[in-house]
């Protein structure tokens, strides 16, 4: 990144967190600049003549018209490199333990400046190159072990390429130089510290449809409403329907091998209990905790609105970095709304033209740019290696009003909708995920790759599942109006084992220590084991077996415990469903007139 | 600095007053105007151009003459003077003793806006506080740094409800010093007075701070005083290293004043005029509430509002209820059949539950029995519903039993004394108690273990009392 020339100018006017600023011809739009005599972080959003709108990123409180205001002359950037996972940051990347540290204080109080990366710290550098290979940009140089979990790739910046003509290898701090690259007269010193300006998205060679699923462990996401690699998805709801705890458990148990965890505008003690957590947590896959994979932005509701603004930003640029090595990142941003409402604040104290609800006009293409910075993509370099950028965004609609522009303009952009119902976290049905307002346009595409898997049976048993659901509400409808009796034997069994699907299936306990994750083996053969009892049952309520016989066996005892089977002893649901065939089969001939085919 | 003073006010509009002509004026510094009759008054700078300062004045502009008043500005921001000695003081809106004593001898004076809390350094809640009602210790518990607030509505016995846990709320393990903090912003008389002589009965005055605005009190001071509240039970739990309990009542009335302001400012406005920022606004005060690493007290928050016609989704609860870690409500139904407290089971939360209870915290099978009763309860519901539509005769055996099971869960578990102090024992116990009224086979949220340790127990006490009633 050039870096521009230096402007200085005077604060002609203060309004909460907007300050603009005289004297500041020259600057461009989103530098950051320095504010004021504590030198409070702040960034360009409008130039009008020599006057400069800059939107501060801490409190403006006891600055004074002018004071100096000295621009930077970059863009806001995120630094780059080894030493981010496991880091704890706010919405302008400034590590949060420095602060404190630098603070002597557990209150962040202002003009804290912080460098985003430790530049103390060694890291054992192994070169992947060699001297007088050519290499452009992507290209990985060598590889640092950043975490137990995470093995960084060090690559060459974009828009740079050469002859490397030196190469090191053994320890250094991020800006130390660790290789040179010659290309004619041109000579660049390649450090592991790298920056790169939020506001735009990282190149890649090749975007890639989303086709491979991103298993989250939680049984109504991966069954029901899937999500792809490099895939997005909104999850709306009230308050207290819920919304943190499935962002957490996707932040748990996503299969993805980096985790961006934003929260963005809410509560301190959830990022604590993130931050407490996440370190004693194990990882399904690899044992390892689930911090060695983890960054975390934290923008809490009291912290200054503007960096609010800046954090998703922040949090999606750390994503693409580690998407270019060849990852599959999962980033989750709760909540969206929050981000917003920043967005409107600022506008306001423009005092530019409100859209709906006094959003600003432009929420429909910020929303949508920011969604479209995921993807699955090849990589730039020789590698072509496969990244993927996945992102969850929550949103908090006020009143739990789906029509609100945050919520719409969202949909608009996103392809898997899981809509939280307030109802039916009032009956403790978590995650209160509605199966029937809620779609995924994945399912196709993954349907296929798990049929692959599952020999066909996956997406039949899905829409099987759905349908029965579906057929519950339509029969429940009937049941309010004339009462059970109205229904069939037939109809009432799809009404059981709707209940079984919902009770024993869908609700997920995220505090048990079994049931929180289910691995796609679980959950299909879990499913396979309702949706078998509920043929055979179909069946041998055909033959003349009584409702009454079939619905209180005991065998459905242990359809209400699957949920409970630990990954290590699958094997029990299969001797299970070979149990259910039996016992039914025993009942089969008590039913009365029996004609076995 | 020497404190400047001007005569150049030209605009006076609702609260707000522009000064012009100003040099070194600094962002929310705190402004002193003088009027004609001697007559002094606070404000703040809420806005700043070059020579321009626009003031929010906390005792409104009825009065100030644009001739006549003097406008100094102090070159600080509002402070409160805080000292262990503001126990068992009552002192109003702005900062000043309302009890006919002396002013506070400070040990410091705090900035009332406090910095951010940096979230790495928060402890997380997980303490669980005991406040002897069961549908909050059973069902919804509370953790010592939580933000809790109680959504009711007018006519709604909120205030005994708020007194009843401060007289209660302790701590399983011991005695530890504890202190209330309370604000009152645009109540009436009739309320204050309430508390006042509550906590006088009880004692509780001697470890209690009030900032009291009342409603014939200047709106704007409205914002002020929770500020002055928490600042001061800041002081006390970070300092003093006390478990403060702070009380703000009512929430509604503070956002209106905001929506004041707002208006006067000629700002746009958000959902039915309340201003854009009043998310934030709100968070800056409720985010006050917490535990930090190495500090041994503790701020925990019962913000009490009334929701306009008893609306969940108008803003106020609704913006709250996305900050605060859960939220007690109130029920009209249950307050009209005569229950108290009306806690309405069912949207109550408290998002911290877990992490309060369970073995070595409260027992064990606390966090099974919570989610199987509030399951048995939504279902008993269900099927009165259904009961009332198609009649009785149309329910299963179950759905009866599930009928029965809410309304006696109404009745004896909802319903206690207003002095009924219950342990959190009892109130576990009673939950397996009204248990016992479903077939265990429905009970699908228990562990088998907890059934068979804390159910059955009771189970074959029944049989053996009344063997007819379980067999049919």
């Amino acid at each position: 990144m050039a870096v521009g020339k230096s402007v200085k100018g005077k604060i002609s006017k203060i309004s909460g967190p907007l300050v603009v600023a005289s004297g500041m011809t020259g600057s461009g739009m989103y530098d950051v600049v320095r504010v004021g005599n504590l030198g409070l972080v702040g960034e360009i959003i409008e130039l009008k003549g020599d006057l400069a709108y800059v939107q501060v990123y801490e409190e403006t409180s006891g600055l004074m018209p002018g004071e100096p205001v000295v621009s930077t002359g970059a863009p806001l950037s995120v630094e780059l490199g080894p030493g981010m996972i496991e880091q704890f940051y706010d919405g302008v990347q400034r590590p949060l333990n420095a602060i404190e540290d630098k603070a002597k204080s557990p209150f962040i109080s202002r003009g804290i400046n912080v460098p985003a990366i430790d530049r103390t710290r060694k890291w054992g550098f192994t070169a992947k190159v060699k001297k007088g290979d050519f290499v452009a940009q992507g290209d990985v140089l060598g590889v640092v072990q950043e975490t137990i979990l995470v093995e960084h790739k060090i690559m060459v910046p974009p828009g740079v390429e050469g002859t490397v003509e030196e190469i090191h290898e053994g320890e250094f701090r991020v800006e130390e130089t660790i290789a040179v690259l010659v290309n004619g007269e041109e000579r660049n010193e390649v450090q592991m510290l790298q920056r790169w300006p939020v506001r735009s998205p990282r190149p890649v060679a090749k975007r890639l449809p989303p086709v491979v699923p991103l298993s989250t462990g939680q049984r109504v996401v991966d069954m029901f409403f899937p999500i792809a690699r490099g895939g997005t998805a909104c999850v709306p709801g009230p308050f207290g329907s819920g919304k943190t705890v499935i962002q957490h458990q996707l932040a748990k148990w996503a299969d993805a091998e980096i985790v961006v965890y934003i929260g963005c505008g809410e509560r301190g003690n959830e990022m604590t209990d993130v931050l407490i957590e996440f370190p004693e947590l194990e990882d399904p896959r690899s044992g390892q905790p689930l911090m060695k994979r983890t960054v975390l932005i934290a923008n809490t509701s009291n912290m200054p609105v503007a960096a609010r603004e800046a954090s998703i930003y922040t949090g999606i640029t750390i994503a693409e970095y580690y998407r270019d090595m060849g990852y599959s990142v999962a980033l989750m941003a709760d909540s969206t709304s929050r981000w917003a409402e920043a967005l409107r604040e600022i506008s306001g104290r423009l005092e530019e033209m409100p859209g709906e609800e006094g959003y600003p006009a432009y929420l429909g293409t910020r929303l949508a740019s920011f969604y479209e910075r995921a993807g699955r993509a090849i990589c730039l370099g020789k590698a072509k290696a496969e990244g993927a950028v996945s992102v969850i965004g929550a949103v908090s609609p006020p009143g739990g009003d789906l029509s609100e522009p945050v919520t719409q303009n969202t949909l608009r952009v996103t392809k898997v909708f899981w809509g939280l119902d307030a109802s039916l976290a009032y009956q403790r049905h978590f995650p209160a995920i509605n199966w029937l307002s809620s779609y995924s346009l994945y399912a196709e595409k993954l349907g296929e790759h798990w049929d692959g898997i599952y020999e066909g049976e996956w997406a039949k048993s899905r829409i099987e599942a759905m349908s029965l659901l579906e057929d519950e509400d339509r029969l429940k409808e009937i049941v309010r109006l004339v009462g059970i009796d109205s229904l069939s034997k037939d109809e009432r069994m799809i009404l059981e084992t709707s209940k079984s699907l919902r009770e024993d299936f869908l609700h997920q306990n995220a505090f048990h220590e079994v049931d929180t994750y289910a691995s796609m083996d679980k959950q299909f053969k879990m499913l396979r084991n309702i949706l078998t009892f509920h043929h055979l049952a179909m069946e041998a309520l055909k033959r003349g077996a009584a409702l009454k016989d079939v619905t209180e066996m005991e065998i459905r005892e242990k359809v209400v415990r699957m949920r409970y089977v630990d990954e290590k002893e699958l094997s029990t649901l299969d001797a299970l469903e070979e149990e259910i065939k039996k016992e039914i089969g025993n009942l089969m001939p008590a039913g009365g007139e029996v004609h076995v085919a | 600095m020497l404190p400047r003073e001007y005569r150049t006010i030209t605009n006076l509009s609702g609260p707000l007053m522009v000064v012009e002509k100003v040099n070194e004026v600094r962002y929310d510094e705190l402004v002193e105007i003088e009027l004609a009759s001697g007559e002094r008054r606070r404000g703040r700078v809420l806005e700043i151009t070059t020579d321009k300062a626009l003031v929010q004045v906390f005792e409104g502009t009825t009065g100030i003459d644009v001739e006549s008043a003097k406008v100094r500005f102090l070159g600080k921001v509002l402070t409160l003077p805080v000292s262990r000695t503001m126990l068992g003081r009552i002192f109003n809106g702005r900062g000043e003793p309302l009890d006919g004593g002396t002013g506070v001898i400070p040990d410091a004076l705090l900035d009332i806006n406090s910095n951010p809390i940096n979230p790495y350094s928060r402890d997380f809640p997980s303490e669980f506080i005991q406040t002897g009602i069961s549908t909050i210790d059973g069902m919804n518990p509370l953790v010592r740094g939580q933000k809790l607030p109680i959504f009711s509505g007018s006519g709604l016995p909120h205030n005994r409800m708020a007194a009843q846990i401060a007289r209660q709320a302790s701590v399983i393990s011991g005695h530890e010093s504890f202190a209330v903090v309370f604000a009152a912003m645009g109540i009436t008389f009739e309320e204050a007075s309430f508390f006042m002589e509550d906590f006088r009965k009880t004692g509780a005055i001697e470890r209690t701070v009030m900032f009291v605005n009342l409603a014939d009190d200047p709106a704007i001071e409205r914002i002020t005083t929770p500020r002055l509240a928490l600042t001061a039970a800041e002081y006390l739990a970070f300092e003093c290293d006390m478990h403060v309990l702070v009380i703000l009542t009512d929430l509604t009335n503070y956002c209106e004043a905001l929506r004041e302001i707002s208006a006067a400012r000629k700002e746009v406005p958000g959902r039915r005029g309340y201003p854009g920022y009043l998310y934030t606004d709100l968070a800056t005060m409720y985010e006050r509430a917490g535990r930090l690493r190495g500090k041994k007290g503790s701020i925990t928050q019962f913000p009490i509002l009334t929701m306009p016609e008893d609306d969940k989704t108008h803003p106020i609860p609704d913006l709250t209820g996305y900050i605060t870690e859960g939220q007690i409500i109130l029920s009209r139904g249950l307050h009209r059949k005569g229950i108290y407290p009306p806690v309405d089971v069912m949207p109550s939360l408290s998002r911290l539950k877990d992490k309060g209870i369970g073995k070595g915290k409260t027992r064990e099978d606390h966090a099974d029995l919570m989610n199987q009763l509030f399951a048995a309860y939504a279902r008993g519901k269900e099927a009165k519903e259904l009961a009332i539509i198609l009649g009785e005769g149309a329910l299963t055996e179950e759905d009866k039993a599930f009928a029965r099971f809410s309304d006696a869960f109404e009745d004896r578990y909802v319903r206690q004394g207003e002095y009924e102090n219950r342990t959190v024992e009892e109130t576990l116990n009673l939950g397996w108690e009204l248990l016992t009224m479903i077939p265990v086979r429905e009970l699908k949220r228990v562990r088998d273990a907890y059934v068979e340790k804390y159910l059955k127990p009771l189970l074959d006490k029944q049989e053996v009392v009344k063997p007819e009633t379980v067999k049919q």
